[in-house]
């Protein structure tokens, strides 16, 4: 498994997302709470941008009337027709085994040694690094 | 169009109460007094019009009174002539127009001792669902609990079109009484009339107010499914009834793709809506709408998914076919024996006890 710097740590700071294209793949890269999430940047349904997507939480139920919430912004939704997608797995919510979009591992490093195209990389400060 | 197999369940007719008369002796004493002094009329509502053509077969009709207020004349004429082991008698009489809840409990109670004295005492083919009001979900359950003493009632009855959607929790009580008694809902094409019939507005025409009735079916199961229903209530199955059964794989794939963009709205809903249904809800084949080329009828059907949904009913004494000609078109002799016999079976617990 190659690694490819995807952003600087400062890009992509707690609650925000980015897309980046590297190695030819388009990668949305989510960062919830100092965790970094990666998506392949189209929703498997029509190709939607999930990184234009809006986060929200997992909701689940036991019974009707009950919103049991957790994971809060864990959860993107699509923006073209609001499939949800769960940022650790890339499993859609509706159907998790039959519709879900890749997902990557990612990883912080100081990304010496390492080829990147579209980031600058100085020999200070951390960077985003996407597997695959 | 082939006649049923022999021994068919038929799983929709219609005995007429004759006059608000024949219920009197029904009533509870302070119900028949003011049913006197208020001089209650008949409730008869503007669904099956006398002389329209869906509410009695011209050689079905009596010339006095209504067609299927006869007990000798549904034996020959729905009984003997389509050869049925079983029929469920769903009495559509207006119990369900009522505004006071407490004299739509009384004529709902006697409705149901009306059918078990006049019809079920007297003709072991048939069985009935339990009429019940609506208009105060707490008395539909005590009245469920009290028929269903009774293993000849088979199911609970409902209109389509009621106060609200059918899936609110208002009507939950009714659902839990089902559930517990083992009976299926049956929901009936017809309304309270505390709405127009169609979304936009009244109609002008019978034919309009026909055709309404498929979308008040779709809107109710969608109600049904969305409210969780079926979440809360997994013993619970539901029967339509006179729905018509054409629209139900396409009205349910669009359930399903707003369902996949909204799913976090109604968590509870944890399956595609055709899977829920598949499950949960049956259907009655008259009036059926069907493509005009009976091949492709069997196709429509591949799109259920499921051989399971459609149950016969022959809808006597309405009008919808010729002579005993009550199965359509296009369906295999296999697909027959499901619809007019297992399937029934599968459905009503009751019935399948009855055989075995
Ligand atoms: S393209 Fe993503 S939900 Fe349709």
């Amino acid at each position: 498994m190659a690694k490819h710097i995807a952003a600087k740590v400062e890009d992509i700071p707690p609650g925000t997302r980015v897309s980046v294209e590297v190695a030819g793949r388009k990668v949305a890269i989510f960062n919830v709470d100092g965790e970094y999430f990666g998506l392949r940047d189209a929703c498997p349904h029509m190709g939607g941008l999930l990184s234009e997507g809006v986060v929200i939480g997992l909701v689940e139920a036991n019974k009707p009337g009950c919103y049991n919430y957790s994971r809060g912004g864990e959860i993107v939704r699509c923006p073209w027709h609001g499939w949800e997608f769960d940022l650790r797995t890339g499993k859609s919510r509706f159907d998790p085994k039959r519709w879900k979009t890749h997902s990557y591992d990612i990883e912080v490093g100081d990304g010496k040694e390492m080829h990147a195209e579209t980031v600058d990389v100085s020999t200070e400060g951390d960077y985003v690094i996407v597997k695959f | 169009m082939p006649y049923p197999p022999v021994g068919a369940i038929d799983c929709d007719l219609h005995p007429a109460v004759p006059s608000i008369k024949a219920l009197l002796p029904y009533l509870d004493d302070h119900w028949r007094d003011m049913v006197i002094q208020r001089g209650v009329h008949e409730l008869d509502s503007i669904s099956y019009p006398k002389n329209a053509p869906i509410s009695a077969r011209p050689d079905w009709k009596p010339e006095v009174g209504k067609a299927g207020q006869d007990l000798v004349r549904l034996r020959k004429e729905a009984l003997d002539g389509f050869g049925t082991k079983f029929a469920i008698c769903n009495c559509l009489y207006g119990v369900q127009l009522l505004y006071t809840e407490d004299m739509a409990y009384a004529f709902a109670r006697a409705v149901n001792d009306w059918i078990a004295t006049e019809w079920l005492d007297k003709e072991p083919r048939l069985r009935a669902s339990i009429v019940v009001s609506p208009q105060n979900p707490d008395y539909a359950a005590a009245e469920i609990d009290r028929m269903a003493v009774d293993k000849r009632f088979v199911q609970v009855l409902m209109l389509v079109m009621d106060e609200m959607p059918l899936g609110r929790r208002r009507y939950w009580p009714i659902y839990r009484a089902a559930e517990r008694n083992g009976l299926p809902v049956g929901i009936h094409a017809g309304s309270a009339y505390r709405h127009p019939v169609t979304s936009v507005g009244w109609p002008t025409y019978y034919a309009e107010d026909s055709a309404a009735q498929s979308q008040a079916f779709q809107t109710t199961l969608t109600s049904l499914i969305t409210e969780g229903v079926f979440a809360e209530f997994p013993e619970l199955k539901v029967v339509l009834l006179e729905s018509g059964f054409a629209w139900l794989p396409a009205h349910l794939w669009r359930l399903g793709k707003f369902w996949r963009g909204l799913r976090m709205e109604t968590p509870w809903v944890d399956r595609h809506p055709l899977e829920i249904a598949k499950d949960h809800v049956r259907l009655t084949i008259q009036p059926y709408d069907a493509p005009p080329r009976p091949d492709d009828l069997e196709k429509l059907i591949e799109h259920f998914d499921s051989d399971e949904m459609l149950l016969f009913s022959s809808d006597y004494p309405h009008w919808h076919y010729e002579g005993n000609n009550a199965i359509p078109d296009g369906i295999s002799r296999a697909l027959q024996n499901k619809i007019c016999y297992d399937n029934p079976l599968a459905t009503y617990p009751r019935l399948k006890e009855a055989v075995t």
